[in-house]
């Protein structure tokens, strides 16, 4: 125990004396909150559109006058003709156009795709295209008091406001956790190596299992204050609520924070030089669990393959999980198995990290 | 308990197709200071490695204080203090620091031993608060024998210590291990300078991952088998090539400002003399000279090959 609290003890001064690294532990995941909670917006503002209106009668105008007074779109002009629509299209004046069918009123009641209405979006950017017709339909369902697809109404549900940043807060935590956690442990550990002092320690009758507890506990600890900052930021400066259970958030983000460490721990024992511990957990971890966590492009539209990729990324699973806790405010039935699926990553990952751990030098 | 400290039996170690310890035996006794001597490259880092349970050899066994490097690792860790070839401190924190965590890590404080280190560290302690990084060579080696020896061990591993190191703190560096040595604790120690060698008790002769010899410096020194000579001129690079393209030489080597020369049967200091005069040499000197160890390792190192 006096040697696991020294060894505490000296990881926190060596943390403390190297500004560069504890800067970016500190600032990194108010950064990267601020940035991808602020600057990256998906959010919809005056969106420029035209309509091109065959029918001209009540029910599209009602629709107009909504997307008029919407404050995500703006109908720059009502086309004359639908050879205008493309030609505004090409000119790149708008990124979207409503297109009313002669009959449009008839084929109210019916279900999607034969009713005749269309909605046409600039495809250039699928995301982009993606939400404003997410975008357009929820207008719609409000205005004419029936559904335009399933999809919109989770969305509407639990994010009313249509503010990115609900969704992106999970997804920054699981991003800045696993980035502490994983980039950090790995490079500690690695740096031991270089410096040589894993040889001396490895030779000392430490045990294995404890030289890796007392390395990956002061990250632990710094993980918890990442979270802890970073739900902070999210509640009082970004307003994301916290509907859900905290208790659990806690939970499933300890859980994370395992997996991560385990991760981290598991790098350390491929790679010899910091530098490749950098790349293996920046390029390895990182992008994967920027592209296939869900936090940039959404799951649901991914193609069968990489959504089996982004089934074994731990940090989609607890993107999930928060998103349920803190947006939706679910009960723990509904984040069980994210649970479950996190919770047997780390013991996976952790067994292999020990059993991968050298306890000589080759 | 068996007389021998450390017994190195039959080590062999390769990297890959590169053989860096081949079939190598050496007993150290207990208490005693063991001089493992060899050039770069001669295999006495991995053969630390192994002793310190962080490699496995190949093929042979080696126990330490009687315990077996690989079936016992654990125990013998607790039982060696292992200061390994390069610096393997913590850059970042201070001398003091540095060695009261090492101290904690082997499970003691340094109160508990200070009176084993208390001479080395005496040195380095105006400098306590300094990082260890920022310490110079000497001062730096002196603090990783003071974090090696700090629990007390049965056996100090100390692999080149003294490389880099200049020559007054070398001197001090060892008057610290003929101190330790007497206090019983066993000393195996690696280095390249042959000067170091007779500070020894006993010592190996290592080249290329085999041994050359064992014995106490004077007896390896004693079994040089011919006379030695040092000889020297104004011209000393011309002597050289003279030297080695001369028959009546068996062997010619640089020894600081003159060459060890020894010769073919049959041919006397004096043919010597009258061929380099023949040559256009001024000012030759011929002298008997006391072998040394590094004479005997060039010596060895030639039958060898």
């Amino acid at each position: 125990m006096r040697q696991f609290k020294s060894f505490v003890k000296k990881e926190f001064l060596q943390i403390f004396r190297d500004r560069r690294t504890l800067l970016i532990l500190l600032a990194m995941p108010l950064v990267l909150v601020m940035a991808l909670g602020y600057a990256i917006k998906t959010e919809l503002n005056n969106a420029r559109m035209a309509v091109f209106d065959a029918s001209k009668d009540a029910r599209t105008l009602r629709i107009k006058e909504a997307f008029r007074a919407s404050k995500w779109f703006t109908i720059v002009e009502e086309a004359p003709t639908m050879a205008r629509i493309d030609e505004l299209f090409s000119r790149g004046e708008i990124s979207m156009a409503l297109v009313f069918g002669p009959d449009f009123a008839a084929t109210m009641g019916k279900p999607a795709g034969e009713t005749a209405i269309q909605v046409i979006a600039d495809g250039t950017d699928p995301n982009q295209a993606a939400m404003l017709t997410a975008y357009a339909q929820g207008v719609m369902a409000t205005a004419t008091g029936a559904g335009g697809g399933i999809g919109i109404h989770t969305r509407m549900l639990y994010n009313p406001q249509q503010k990115s940043s609900y969704n992106f807060v999970p997804g920054v935590m699981g991003l800045v956790l696993m980035l502490i956690c994983a980039m950090m442990t790995s490079v500690a550990i690695v740096r031991e190596k270089e410096t040589g002092t894993m040889e001396v320690l490895l030779a000392s009758p430490m045990k294995p299992l404890h030289i890796i507890l007392s390395k990956m506990a002061p990250y632990f600890t710094l993980s918890v204050v990442n979270i802890v900052t970073v739900l902070l930021l999210a509640v009082f400066v970004m307003g994301v609520p916290i509907r859900g259970s905290i208790a659990w958030l806690s939970v499933a983000s300890v859980l994370f924070i395992v997996v991560a460490l385990a991760l981290g721990l598991l790098i350390s024992t491929l790679v010899d030089r910091q530098m490749s511990a950098l790349l293996v957990s920046g390029i390895g971890l990182m992008m994967p669990t920027l592209v296939f966590s869900g936090l940039i492009f959404p799951i649901e539209n991914m193609p069968a393959a990489l959504r089996w990729i982004s089934d074994i990324i731990p940090a989609r699973w607890y993107i999930s999980a928060v998103r349920k806790i803190m947006i939706e405010g679910t009960g723990p039935e509904s984040f069980a198995k994210e649970l479950c699926i996190i919770a047997l990553m780390a013991v996976v990952l952790m067994a292999a990290a020990m059993k991968k751990f050298k306890v000589r030098l080759c | 308990m068996s007389r021998h400290s450390v017994v190195v039996d039959h080590i062999a170690k390769s990297y890959g197709r590169v053989k860096a310890v081949g079939n190598l035996s050496l007993d150290v006794g207990r208490g005693e200071l063991f001089g493992i001597i060899g050039p770069d490259g001669a295999g006495k880092t991995t053969l630390f490695r192994i002793l310190a349970t962080l490699m496995l050899p190949d093929s042979g066994r080696a126990t330490v204080g009687g315990l077996d490097v690989v079936a016992d690792y654990r125990a013998v860790r607790g039982i060696i203090g292992y200061m390994p070839g390069r610096f393997s401190l913590y850059p970042d924190l201070t001398v003091e620091e540095n060695l009261e965590f090492f101290a904690t890590v082997f499970g003691t404080t340094v109160e508990a031993n200070r009176h084993l280190v208390d001479d080395i560290y005496r040195q380095i302690e105006p400098f306590r608060k300094r990082p260890a990084g920022k310490l110079s060579g000497g001062m730096k080696q002196k603090l990783a024998l003071s974090c090696a020896l700090i629990h007390k061990p049965e056996v100090l591993l100390l692999d080149e210590p003294t490389t880099g190191v200049d020559p007054v703190s070398r001197k001090e560096f060892w008057a610290m291990l003929l101190k330790l040595r007497n206090e019983g604790i066993t000393i195996l120690v690696s280095t390249p300078y042959m000067d170091e060698a007779t500070l020894c008790d006993r010592i190996a002769l290592v080249k290329d991952g085999s041994l050359l010899g064992t014995d106490t410096p004077g007896g390896i020194v004693g079994r040089y088998p011919t006379a030695l000579y040092a000889v020297r001129s104004a011209d000393m690079h011309r002597l050289m090539a003279d030297l080695a393209g001369y028959t009546g030489a068996a062997s010619a080597f640089s020894f600081g400002d003159t060459f060890h020369v020894t010769l073919a049967p049959g041919t006397a200091p004096a043919d010597l003399q009258s061929h380099l005069a023949a040559l256009g040499h001024k000012a030759v000197c011929i002298e008997q000279t006391a072998p040394t160890v590094e004479d005997c390792f060039m010596l060895l190192s030639k039958k060898e090959e």
